[in-house]
């Protein structure tokens, strides 16, 4: 199964149509996505607005491959699963959200390995017809580690960080 | 402190935010941690451990956003904790903003979304985080956040 999110905040027509298209066209039967409120309903698609937390986790269990707005809730999650993942960018400049955050976002992903993107709908179409090629992955550990959990560790028992 | 565990209040948002801040679970470790959020969907998140339900907002909600600092303000009186800790957004700039005035310790780790610049929650909360974090070494400077790593 292949699933879509939109997140929880404002629903993603724009990355929807292109997908819906591309299921009609291809007659794909195995995709399912979370649309968000209030947005367009796909008609190739089967569909929910919202998905509860542990319903969220068990459709990420059951994918294959997620395609996605490209927010960090969406991408971690996909990590933590090993799950390959396709992410489209909202863009506050078309109302799909509040700042431009997830482009760079979007970037920054991809040049660490961790996302495939597609930042515009020509690229998203053209990505989905490769889609099946996209691999597993090995699932990143549930918690960070590192510098960051040390330093807020010390500051919580010591009250005080290397970085100040 | 050393005596007793610190109490430490982890808040944000849901989503993104959520996900971030349940990563950072072991710097709590030898804590007393409320984990609090805005849906209760989220409890089976945090095991055992305390979970509240906060009202989040967004800044496009003016009530919402009256609504969230309230529930907030009400957390804080009742768990009084040594520590608040968020990754965002509006809600744990909320927490860090009354926290700091309550005398209480303050973090921020800006989410890793952030990525070009800190979002409006994060830019803020340098004026009411004891420690002011970013997930990202190129936006850490003097008397901007620092740097110490990322929840990946």
């Amino acid at each position: 199964m292949i699933f879509i999110t939109v997140g929880t905040d404002q629903p993603f027509d724009r990355m929807l149509k292109v997908i819906d298209q591309w299921a009609g066209d291809s007659d794909r039967r195995d995709v399912f996505a979370q649309i968000g409120e209030g947005g367009w309903v796909p008609e190739h698609i089967p569909s929910v607005q919202f998905l509860e937390p542990v319903e969220f986790k068990s459709k990420f269990a059951e994918a294959k491959l997620i395609i996605g707005h490209a927010g960090m809730g969406t991408i971690l999650s996909a990590l933590l699963h090993g799950k390959p993942i396709l992410v489209m960018p909202k863009k506050a400049s078309l109302g799909e959200h509040r700042n431009e955050h997830q482009t760079a976002t979007a970037k920054r992903m991809m040049e660490l390995g961790n996302v495939n993107v597609a930042f515009d709908e020509a690229e998203l179409r053209e990505k989905l017809d490769h889609v099946d090629e996209l691999q597993p992955r090995t699932p990143i550990g549930p918690y960070a580690s590192g510098g960051l959990v040390e330093g807020i560790r010390n500051f919580i028992f010591e009250g005080k960080s290397a970085a100040k | 402190m050393s005596e007793t565990k610190p109490k430490v209040l982890a808040i944000a948002s849901g989503g993104g935010h959520w996900v971030q801040l349940l990563r950072l679970r072991p710097a709590f470790e030898g804590c007393d941690v409320v984990f609090a959020t805005a849906k209760e969907g989220y409890r089976s998140d945090v095991g055992d451990a305390d979970f509240r339900v906060i009202v989040d907002a967004n800044r496009s909600n003016k009530i919402g956003l009256l609504r969230s600092a309230w529930s907030i303000f009400s957390l804080l009186r009742r768990e009084r904790p040594d520590v608040v800790i968020s990754t965002g957004a509006a809600p744990g700039f909320f927490a860090l903003k009354m926290g700091r005035m309550m005398g209480i310790k303050t973090i921020w780790v800006d989410s890793i979304a952030n990525a070009e610049e800190l979002s409006m929650s994060g830019d803020k909360a340098g004026t009411c985080a004891d420690l002011w974090l970013t997930q990202w070494a190129h936006l850490a400077r003097e008397n901007r956040p620092a740097h110490m790593g990322n929840v990946l």
